[in-house]
Parts: C-alpha cells; structure tokens; sequence
C-alpha cells in the first residue's frame, strides 16, 4: 500500500444518524432514476453518479479525484417526500409510542419512577446485562398510566399493525348509541342480529332509566332519538343501568410525520431513562426524511458478456425508491385527492422497507424479474455468507495454495514437498545484504519460470518490478543491498499449512518446504491422524509466511513436532499408524532374527550406521541380530519403561534396551502410544520427531522384509468350523423359537419397568448377540497367529476382531434405532415374511459372513442399517459443527495470565489457577497422576550423569533446548540451494 | 543421611515449588549421604524446572484450546441413542444430544433422573429402602386398586388392593386408615362427595347425574398423586457394590431434586440429579458448577472419550457459572452477552445487535477476539499479547522486521 499509514482502529460507536449528517456527508441528491445513458456514460444525479465514487477502470472519481480501486465511494442522498418508518426500529417506536404521553411527549413515569429505572439501568450497565429488560419494564409501567402525569392528558392505546403502521385506539361513542339504547330498553340484546329476543333483559320505561340514571328524561329523549350526543359522564350512567357498551374503538392512523412530530419533543432525560442515548440517537431519526444513498462501489453494476449491464440488487431497489418518491411529489403537488396520497406513502413505505430488509414477515419480499427475491442490506450482512461472518471474520488472503495431498514417507514428518509450481508461485520477501546478495542475484537471474527463481524486486526508493523472462539477466545485475526480491520457496522455508474441517489447533501446522516435482503435496503418513487426512482425494491448503515475525512463530511454536503432544489428552497424536504398526508388531511380536545383511537393511534408513553387538550366533555359526535389538537401535539411551501392549505382553524396556514385549499401537501408534509419549516429554520434542521418523522408515523396512498382505483367501475358514458355525446359529434360532413360544403363551415375564413386548426384544437381541459372538470365537479359534487379518486386529493397526468376525463368521443382527428391523409392510418388514413373524431372519439377522455372501433379504436388512449409519453421521457433523463454533465463540477469549489466572479480555477472572491446580493440559495425560520423579532427578545430579556442561543446564532448565532449528539445520542454505541432504 | 541445613533450606525455600514437592526434595536429600550445598541446589533447579515445564504458559490462549477439546470428539459421537446408562431400566439421553443439552443449559433436560443414595439402614435393608421408594415415587390411583364405573347409578368405585395398600403405607397401621387418607385426597382433589361402603372401597360420582362428567372424573382421578412426588414416575432399585459392602441405590425417572433431599433415609451429601438448575437452586452454583463437569464428563465417557483431560471440562463449567447463575453456552447466554456489538453481531442475529447497539449508542472498545479478527488488529491473546520487541540493530540497510 503505497502512500498509505496504516489506520488503526481505537474504537467503534453506534448510533443513529441526523438527517442533516446524511445531507452534510451525500456527495450529490440523486433525484433521478436512471443509471446510464445512451452512450453508456453515468447520469449525473442518478443512481451512478460519478460523484458517489467509480467502478470501471479508467474513470475518475468526481469526488476524490482517485481511480477506481483506490476510491473507497462516496455516500449520496435521496430527499423523500414524506417521513417513512424504518423498519428495524418498528417495535421499539411502539414502545415509544406506548410509553409517552400523546401530548406532551413526555414519558408517562413519575420523576420517583424515572430515577428508580435510572438507578436499575445504571445497575444493569455495570454487571453488562440485558438493558432490553429494563427498558420494556419501564414502559410496561408507563403504558399502565391511563393519564399522563406530567399533561395530564388521557392516553390512549397503540395498535401496531405489521411492519410498519400503527393505530391509536380511542374509545368513541358508537354512531349507532339511539339504536343500542332503545334496544335494551325494549330488552332486546343490542348486539344481537335481528333483535331477537333476550334473555335476563328486562324491558325499561324511560321514566325509569331517567330515574336511574339521573338523567332529565326530556334528554333521554332527545338521545334516543339521536339529536343530543350524551357526554362521558351520562354515557357511563347509561350503560351501567342499561348493561351496555355504547362505544366502540376507533382506529385513528398516525402517519410517520405525526409520530416524527410526536418524538421530536420527547426530552433527553427521558430517552436516557428508556436507556436510548439522547446525544446519539435522537428517537425522530428512527423516522427518515432523508434516505442516505451508498456508494456506488457498494453495488457495482456488473457487464454481461453480450455488453448488457446488470445492476446490483440494491441499485434496483434504489430505483424503485426514486421512481415513488418523484410520483409522490408530483401528485402532492398536482393536488392529488388524499386516498391516492396515502397510498404512494404507504409504496413508499414499502421500498424503503424492503431496501433495508427483505425478509420481513408478513410482506412480500420484493423480488427480481425473474422472480428471485432481492439480496438488500440485512441480507448482505446477515450469516454465514454474510458480510460478518463471511467477509469480516473470514478473509481471504494471499500466498495460499490447494491441491490434492499424496503420502511419502521418505519425508521428515516436518516436512511438506511442496510441487515446484506452487514453490514458483508463492514468494518469501529477501531483503538483500552483503551475505545473500550472491543468492539474490541468482534467484533474479533464473527468472520467474525457473525454480528457485525471483517474482518482484523492489527497489529502495519504492518502486516494485516484475522480473520476467526477458529482463531477469539485466535486472540481477542491478540487484544491490537494500534491495527486496520476492524469492521462490525453497527447501528449509517455513509455511503454514492446513487441513479443513480445522477442528483443533493440530489442524493448522507449520512444515518445511520441500520442493518437488509433480503436481501434489507431499507429506509423511504420520501427520494423518491429526490432521485427520487420508489420501482418497483429500486437499490441503499451504500459506507462505510474510514476514520474520510470523516465520518465527511459526517455526517456534506451530512446528508439527511442537504438536506432537495433543492438549485435549495430553498424549501424542503424532506417532506410527496402520502398515508402521503391522510392521513394529512383525519385527517384536516372535523376535525374529536377522543376519547382518538384513539387519543392516532394516536399519539403513535410520541415523543408525553400526550394528550393536549381536545376540547370538546360529547353527552356522554366523552372528545374528533379534527384532527387538533392532528396534531398541531408536530408543533413547537410557529410556526404561515398562507397560502393557495391545496384543497383551507386558513391555519392558530397560536402559534404552527393548528386553521384552511387543512393540505395537499402544507403544509406539498415534493417540497415546507409551513409547513416543515418554520420549516427547522426557526428552522433548526434537528427540520424539527423530523417533517417530525412525520408528516410520523401520517399520517400512520391517513390513517389506516380511512381506504382508490380505485377501479374500485369508478370511476363510475350514468346513469344519462352517458347520460349528451354523450349529450356533441354529441353536439361537431355537433359542429364539423358544423365548417366541413363551411369549405367544403369555408365560414370557416382563423385565422390570418394560412391557412384555420389550421383554421380548431385548432378550431376542440379546441371544443373537450371543450367537453372532459365538460364530466368531469359532471362527477366531480357526485363525493362526500369522494371519494378517489377526495380526492387524491384534496389534491395533487396522480392523477390530469384530471385523474379523463378521468377514468370517457371521454379520449378525442389523438394527435401525437401536432395534431390530420392525418397519416396512403391515405386520411384516417384507412381503416374504408371514404377518406378525417375530423371528430372527424376519428382522434383519444376517447369518452369513461377508466372505460367503448375503442373501438378498440379509442385503437388504443390511442396506438398511448402513443408511442409519449414513444419516446419523450427515446429522452428527452439522450438529457437533455447530456445537463447535458456539464453545469456541463462547471461550475463545480466555487466556492464562502471568498470575496464572485465567481472564477474559476484558479482565474478569474465571479460574484463579487453570484446571485447578495450574497443569498445562498438554504436559499432563489425563487418566495418569502425573508427578514429578525427584528421586532418579537426584540420583543424576549426585552422579553427575551428564555428557555436556550444555546436556547438565539443560537438565536444570539453565538453558532451553534449541527446538526451533530447522530439521536439516544449516545444509540448505550453505548448499546454496542446489542439493539438499535428506536426514532419512 | 544429609542434615537439612539454613543453607538448604533457604535455597529450597525461594523455588516456586508447591509444598508437597519441597518436602519431597527434603526426604530425598535427607535419605542420601553426603549431598552438598552444591548438589541440593541443583537438584531443587532440576525439580523446579521441571515442574515449570507442567505449567500452563502466561498467554496460553486456554479457552480456544478447551473449546476444540471438547468440540473435537463430539463428530466422534452418536446421535439418538438412548443408552442404558447403568441401569438398564431407566432411559437416558446420551452422546452429542445430552452434550448440547448441557452447554445449552436447558431448563429441564430430556430424560431426567436422579440417582438417590441412602443413609445408614435404609441403604442395608430393602425393607427400608422401600419405604424410601413409596415416598418418592409418584402412586396413582391405577396402581391400588381398580376402577369401575357404574352408570347406572352414575359412580365411581374404587376396590382398593389391600395388599399394595400394606406395601405402600408400611407405617400406617390399619387399613380403614389408609383408605380414609385416600378417600379424603380424592375429596379435596376432585371436590366430590365421598363414600365408602366397604374398608377399602371408595365410592363416588358426579353432583349432578352426568355421563360426561362422570368419565371427566374417572380421567381426573387418574392424574391424582396419592403419595409421593409428581415428577418421579419411577423408582428403580439397585444393589451396588461399595469397596465395603453393599448398599441399595435408588434411580428415578423424572426429578424433583429440592423434595428428595427432604425426605428421611436420602444421604442428601452423595443423592445427585441431572437437571443442573435443580441442582443450582438447591445447593448453589458451586455444586452446580460440579454437576456440568461431572455430567459432561460422565456423557464423554459413555462414548468412549473419557480421556478428554478433565481441565476442558473445568473451564467450561466455570464460564457457564461466572456469573453466579448458568448461562448457556450459545447466542441466549455467554455469546449474546458480550460486551461487544461485533463479536455479538458476528455470531448470530447479525442485524437486532446492530440496530440495538445503535439505539443505546454503544461504543465498541476492541477489546476481544472477533472485533480485533473483523477490523484487522492483532488480537490480545497468545503472542498477540505480549509487547515486548527485540531490538533488532541495524546493520546498514533496513531492520530485519519488514
């Protein structure tokens, strides 16, 4: 932004805006409706005036001066020819309306009951309450008077007719009084049709009346025979002898103007009691005169392909408003009869009304030729899409990037292989210096095609300069210190990248940039499970880092090996996942033993380059190395850990040494794998990521020594256990033959609080439960050890036992809401079943396994279940995604202090200490009690155990490990770019 | 041994270590031989750098964290099961639903319940605990006895059940008794006349002859509660293991939190419910506070999440209590009231903040997340929040800040 201070906000006020603001701030009245002329230039006065700013290039601004892009628009105004409502404030002018006095304006409340809301309101303020309750207490109040106490003028009630018009009630004499009263004298019902006759009424003498009423009978004459209107007091008197209503409601309609005219007078000290601020809001100006019109960059017209222009919703809306306000004022002036005025008022009304919301209930929205409703202002800000929550808390940005994600393991989990046409897209400001001006020179040289290439450079004085292929050999020689060159990402930059849904802060990391070839990014398997990726067409999004600040948080505190410990449970995420976990489980589960060929192949890709001693020699007499001794190769030295594994062994690692035990998802797997657990807290982040790598490429080697894979053959099972399974089945089919047998009996005894029905249920589903079960424990018993099926279960790699059980065994009862399958026809859920059929193949129990085949009725059953599956999850993301975004906008301005209180922005304390007991949540698991172990921290220092003065500070926390140096260190930028080491 | 010197002590005393760890560093210097001076003030730096390291960081921007912990696994949970939690008899909302009936802090939750403990011998003897039940549980009248409707003489009988009648009103000696009790509660509930022409039959009928007031009546009589508190339809009975012995539990369906604790044999120190206003209103907003964290906590174990760290939890039941009532997580609650017109206008109802913040000319002072996100400052939070700049000195040509 050249020229420009940045603005920094201190401070936003509301509030309403004076006419003469509107009139003080319009660049022009507009008073015509048209947009364009013929030759397609704007009308001056029109809606696209020139003056309220420009859109198409090349034009200048008649206000600023500025051209289009830099010309922020400039507000005009519409003079309307009568005061309308505006619409948002409609209840609250009611309110007002209700609350004051017709008269004198002012509020219908005592100067005791006006200070007593003040105090209440003041009250309010300050605990940061609803005022809203307040206020409509206060008018509830005022509403009550039936006098004004200040005028003492009678009020009358306000009836409210949506959006926009209101009525004062009045009570009247009725036209038809002679009518009524001669009714009820002659003791007829006045309100009944025809006179018929009536009940309690007894007919009444004139005589009488004038004696009961005390009225001069002469004058009860002349009010029966309509020539004298009786007054209040003889109106009362009447009705009360008669037991009649002679008045009736009249509806006198008050124009915007009267209401305009009645808030004018309203006092300050009174709008403050309602909580209205006098100085900002004056309570006329929530009745326009003048309508401000926005600029013209607010609704930019947009060209069509065949030349046409297309006008912005609001510019037609605009329109509109002109169009009435002109034939109102020409017919006013024309002396159009007042019925045709009201009308044009109430259009009037209605555009202005639409044009600031047009979503009104009970009005027709105002819609488009071709029938869509209008998109006007509350639209524009209102939701997701939403000006807020669409434009202003979600912004777009620049230097990002998208594309399909593709896995690599030979990648540091720190990394990210960026494609090469991304990397010559995205740039990294260089400020050139005497020490990388030889670099710079060369990324201006290569141009922006090649890839560690150059985009801009800027020189000292400002000006910026697009290297191209023509000028980039001139413009590098020109390249000096204090210059600027947009560089290419190279390997070693830093770069934010992303996967969405970003449900939690491991979502968004910052990796090193790789640059490769192909069109993906590339990233390691192990940073899936918290970014929750898979490579089934998943996109990912990247943002190169513009500045060193930025860079170094990123670098400092968004690493992915700064994430590796999950702060919803305080245990890894990051760590060894499916084939990583089959091959760990492979190399520990048998111990299997290695030559030194192999060994050395298993390890090859690890730092590890010299075998250990070995464990042992063969028959042959050659030397050879175990599984465990080959994993314990990673371990840090001196690790001692003992825990139990997934496939049940207990684990012990003794001195960095794997003594016994499996290694498999709970040691080393993501979500709280033991082993990379510890060594992330105990030997920090940097230790963990080299692990975790190591662990990855060993596990690769291990699971191709090995060899590993599964299919339809591995799933079967001998005939032998077929038919032990079908036995089971049969017998559950008895089972519930028989639980059928005592129900229809009427012997079957309900379970507590159940009906008999359920009873049934329950217990039919309970059996095949236990069939299905059975089927697979036959069917396990039948699986070896080395099946891979088994292996995947066991080690937790991949699948459960219960996925094994339903390939081979038996899939079991499907259930639709917890139950069996109970819909579908009358009595039946096929029309293959008989009525009323209660047993197990009716409802939905599949007895085959998936390797032999559903039959199509079990298909269907099972078709029906998996839609359950299908619809609860649609259901579940929209639900638990709303949850989210309430929590996070609920919380999100809490923070820690330095006091270790837990504040909000605002400074109010809602925890005094985080958690109770300041524990970070990422350093503490949290189903172990986590303590310090202050007997081993004693036996190093009295031993002095330390390799380094550096290793010993660390250990007193003299000094901070350095985790914030890049993975390759320093071999990036010494190689100059050209070749880079990889660690792996 | 090592004698805990001045010397020791002084050094182990100015450390930021809560007391159970310095006494712990004494214990274990104290069980050495020969530890220096020295030694012992490194041992106590390594014990306090490590224990620092456990420390939540100033600045650390704990709400968004405890918010994503708990957002997070909710797309791990099921919708619309009614799991059987615990008892199989009682019903009870469970997964994402109850989650968001929790922050929601709905007045009165889907499924409420409570669970009853009992004091000393009504928790040992089922006799007694019955006599808990009885009080608790809401008796109708189709529960002692039938009812029949005789038309042509235009009455309702009653033939009570002698039986459930003893097992109900177990104090209550004779049985004409208890019949007058009932007999007198239709009375003054239905405002009839009644009879009773045997012990244990009530007889009754509409003042004038009425078909259909004769059957309103019947339907009258139904709602009646004769014993026990209106909203607990159920009662359910358990034996629970304790670490010594056994004692009877009760859950019930529906809540009534205030009247239970009153009742003689409820251990009103353990007896808890889900609703968390009853709770508020009947043991303040501390216990209140407990209750969301221990509901909350008790719906994520259900689904297999309970290795959610609790801390999460705290924070958010501390929030939706701050005040000193329960305000619900959500535009009605904690995200409606906030000081600022952006971040109210941002979440939701956009327009009705705008307009009414322009009524009551708010002024909007920037001080939270969302209005710094929506007019592009820097947000005060995390390393947002700290002020301090390096000094980066100037090496011919420009600073390395851009």
């Amino acid at each position: 932004m050249e020229g420009h201070a940045p603005k920094e906000i201190g401070s936003l006020s509301f509030g309403l805006m004076d006419p003469e603001e509107y009139r003080d701030m319009s660049a022009t009245k507009v008073i015509t409706a048209d947009t364009y002329d013929d030759d397609g230039f704007p009308i001056d006065m029109g809606l696209m005036d020139p003056r309220l700013g420009v859109i198409d290039p090349g034009l200048e601004c008649k206000t600023c001066g500025k051209h289009s892009g830099s010309c922020n628009g400039h507000f005009g105004h519409i003079e309307l020819a009568a005061p309308v409502i505006h619409v948002g404030f409609a209840k609250l002018i009611r309110r007002l309306l209700r609350g004051t006095c017709r008269e004198c304006s002012r509020l219908c409340l005592t100067e005791d009951e006006q200070a007593e809301f003040r105090d209440r309101l003041d009250r309010t303020r300050q605990l940061g309450e609803d005022l809203n309750d307040v206020t409509k207490a206060a008018i509830r109040l005022a509403r009550k008077k039936d006098r004004c106490p200040h005028c003492g003028e009678k009020q009358f009630d306000i009836n409210h007719e949506k959006p926009t018009t209101y009525y004062e009630v009045q009570q009247v004499l009725s036209s038809e009084y002679p009518e009524r009263i001669a009714a009820a004298m002659e003791g007829r019902d006045p309100d009944a049709e025809d006179g018929e006759e009536d009940t309690d009424r007894e007919p009444i003498g004139p005589n009488e009346l004038s004696e009961e009423t005390g009225i001069d009978l002469e004058r009860i004459n002349q009010i029966l025979s309509g020539e004298f209107r009786p007054k209040k007091d003889d109106r009362k008197a009447l009705e009360k002898a008669l037991s009649v209503d002679l008045t009736e409601e009249d509806m006198n309609k008050l124009m915007p103007s009267d209401i305009r005219d009645w808030f004018e007078d309203i006092p300050d000290d009174d709008m403050e009691t309602l909580g209205i601020s006098s100085e900002k809001s004056r309570p006329e100006w929530m009745i326009l005169t003048v309508l401000p019109v926005p600029p013209v960059t607010a609704r930019p017209s947009i060209t069509l392909d065949n030349g046409q222009r297309s006008e912005d919703d609001l510019t037609h809306k605009l329109v509109d408003i002109i169009r009435i306000n002109q034939r109102f004022m020409e017919n006013r002036e024309a002396g159009a009869p007042q019925l045709i005025i009201e009308d044009l008022w109430e259009l009037l009304q209605y555009h202005v009304t639409t044009f600031m919301d047009n979503e009104i209930s009970g009005t027709p929205p105002a819609r488009h030729r071709s029938g869509r409703p209008l998109k006007t202002l509350s639209q524009r800000l209102k939701g997701k899409e939403g000006r807020f929550r669409g434009s202003l808390s979600g912004k777009r940005v620049n230097f990002s990037a998208r594309t399909v994600i593709s896995p690599d393991p030979t990648l540091s989990l720190n990394e990210v292989g960026v494609p090469d046409r991304v990397a010559s897209e995205m740039t990294q400001t260089m400020n050139v210096n005497d020490r990388n001006i030889e670099d710079a020179r060369r990324y201006v040289a290569n141009g922006p095609e090649a890839h560690p290439g150059a985009n801009y450079v800027k020189r000292p004085d400002g000006r910026r300069l697009k290297v191209t292929e023509k000028n980039c050999e001139e413009l590098a020689e020109k390249v000096e210190v204090g210059w600027e060159v947009a560089r290419h990402l190279i390997d070693g930059d830093i770069v934010i990248f992303n996967r969405q849904p970003s449900l939690h802060r491991m979502s968004i990391m910052a990796h090193e940039v790789v640059v490769m070839p192909y069109k993906t990014f590339r990233l390691n398997t192990v940073v899936c499970p918290p970014y929750n990726a898979d490579f089934d067409g998943d996109e990912m999004n990247m943002h190169a880092l513009q500045n060193e600040e930025a860079r170094a948080e990123a670098r400092v505190l968004m690493r992915v090996q700064e994430q590796i410990l999950s702060p919803r449970f305080g245990e890894n995420i990051i760590g060894a996942i499916q084939d990583h976990i089959s091959g760990t489980y492979l190399l520990t589960h048998e111990n299997p033993q290695f030559n030194e060929t192999q060994a050395l192949d298993l390890l090859r890709a690890t730092s590890i380059d010299e075998l250990p001693e070995a464990d042992g020699t063969d028959e042959e007499g050659k030397e050879y190395w175990t599984g465990r001794t080959v994993f314990s190769e990673l371990l840090p030295e001196g690790l001692s850990l003992e825990f139990t594994s997934s496939a049940g062994d207990t684990v012990k690692i003794e001195e960095g040494e794997l003594v016994s035990g499996t290694i498999d998802e709970d040691a080393v797997g993501a979500f709280g794998g033991e082993v990379v657990d510890t060594i992330c807290k105990v030997y920090g982040n940097t230790r963990a990521r080299v692990f975790v790598n190591e662990v990855a490429t060993l596990a690769m080697r291990a699971i191709m020594h090995f060899g590993f894979s599964i299919g339809i053959d591995d799933e079967s099972i001998e005939r032998e256990a077929e038919e032990q399974i079908a036995e089971a089945i049969d017998n559950a089919y008895e089972r519930v033959q028989k639980l059928i047998d005592t129900y229809r009996s009427g012997e079957l005894e309900s379970l507590p609080g159940r009906t008999v029905d359920e009873t049934l249920e329950m217990k039919i589903m309970q059996t095949l439960g236990k069939a299905r079960d059975s089927a697979g424990d036959i069917a396990d018993d039948h699986f070896g050890d080395d099946n891979p099926a088994v292996v995947m279960a066991q080690s937790g790699a991949r699948g459960s036992m219960l996925n094994l059980t339903q390939m081979a065994g038996c899939v079991g009862q499907q259930a639709v809401r917890g139950e069996r399958i109970n819909r579908g026809y009358e009595d039946r859920t096929l029309s293959h079943f008989q009525r009323n059929d209660l047993s197990a193949d009716a409802h939905g129990f599949v007895e085959n396994s998936y390797r032999n085949g559903l039959t199509p009725r079990e298909f269907f059953f099972h078709a029906m279940g998996g839609r359950e599956g299908l619809v609860d999850t649609a259901v579940r993301t929209s639900k638990s995604g709303y949850l989210q975004r309430r929590l996070i906008n609920a919380l999100s301005e809490l923070e820690a202090q330095y006091d270790g209180t837990v504040r909000d922005t605002s400074d109010t304390i809602v925890q005094f200490e985080f958690g109770e007991d300041g524990t970070s949540p990422v350093r503490v698991s949290s189903d172990e009690k986590f303590d310090i172990d202050v007997e081993s921290i004693a036996d190093r220092i009295v031993e002095e155990e330390f390799d380094t003065e550096q290793a010993r500070e660390e250990f007193l926390g003299l000094q901070e490990p350095t985790t914030n140096l890049s993975e390759h260190g320093e071999s990036w930028r010494t190689a100059s770019g050209t070749e880079v080491e990889s660690d792996d | 041994m090592t004698e805990i010197t001045d010397d020791i002590e002084a050094v182990v005393e100015d450390t930021d270590l809560p007391r159970r760890l310095k006494d712990e560093v004494y214990e274990t210097v104290e069980a050495r031989d020969g530890v220096t001076a020295e030694q012992v003030e490194s041992i106590t730096q390594a014990v306090e750098s490590q224990y620092l390291d456990t420390r939540i960081d100033p600045l650390d921007p704990v709400g968004t964290v405890s918010a994503q912990s708990i957002g997070e696994p909710g797309t791990q949970m099921t919708m619309n099961t009614f799991h059987y939690a615990g008892v199989a008899e009682i019903d009870v909302t469970q997964g994402l639903p109850r989650l968001i009936e929790l922050v929601d802090a709905r007045k009165t939750p889907d499924t409420p319940m409570m669970t009853v403990h009992l004091d000393g011998e009504y928790a040992e003897d089922r006799e007694k605990a019955h006599e808990v039940v009885w009080q608790i549980e809401a008796t109708r009248i189709l529960a002692l006895g039938d009812i029949s409707t005789n038309v042509a003489d235009m009455l309702v009988r009653i033939d009570l059940n002698e039986e459930t009648l003893e097992e109900r009103w177990p104090t209550v000696e004779s049985l004409p008794e208890v019949a007058g009790e009932i007999a007198d509660t239709i009375d003054s509930k239905l405002g009839v006349e009644t009879v009773q022409p045997e012990p244990t039959v009530i007889e009754f009928g509409p003042d004038q002859p009425s078909y259909r007031e004769l059957l309103q009546l019947v339907e009258e009589l139904r709602e009646v509660v004769f014993k026990g508190i209106d909203e607990i339809s159920r009662v359910v009975i358990r034996k629970e293991e304790l670490e010594d012995g056994e004692e009877f539990v009760l859950y019930t369906e529906g809540s009534s939190f205030g009247d239970v604790l009153d009742i003689e044999g409820v251990d009103a120190s353990r007896t808890t419910c889900n609703n968390i206003h009853e709770i508020n209103r009947n043991l303040g907003i501390e216990a209140a506070r407990e209750a969301i964290i221990e509901e909350t906590m008790n719906t994520l174990e259900e689904q297999g999440l309970d290795d959610v760290n609790i801390r999460h939890l705290m924070l958010v039941a501390d929030i939706m209590t701050n005040n000193g009532e329960i305000e619900s997580i959500g535009r009605h609650g904690i995200s409606g009231n906030k000081d600022s017109v952006l971040a109210r206008a941002a979440f939701e109802v956009t327009v009705n903040h705008l307009l009414d913040a322009a009524i009551h000319g708010e002024v909007d002072a920037l001080d939270g997340v969302t209005e710094n996100v929506i007019v592009g400052k820097p947000i005060k939070l995390g390393t947002g929040d700290v002020d301090l700049r390096m000094g980066a000195k100037q090496t011919g040509g420009k600073s390395a800040d851009d």
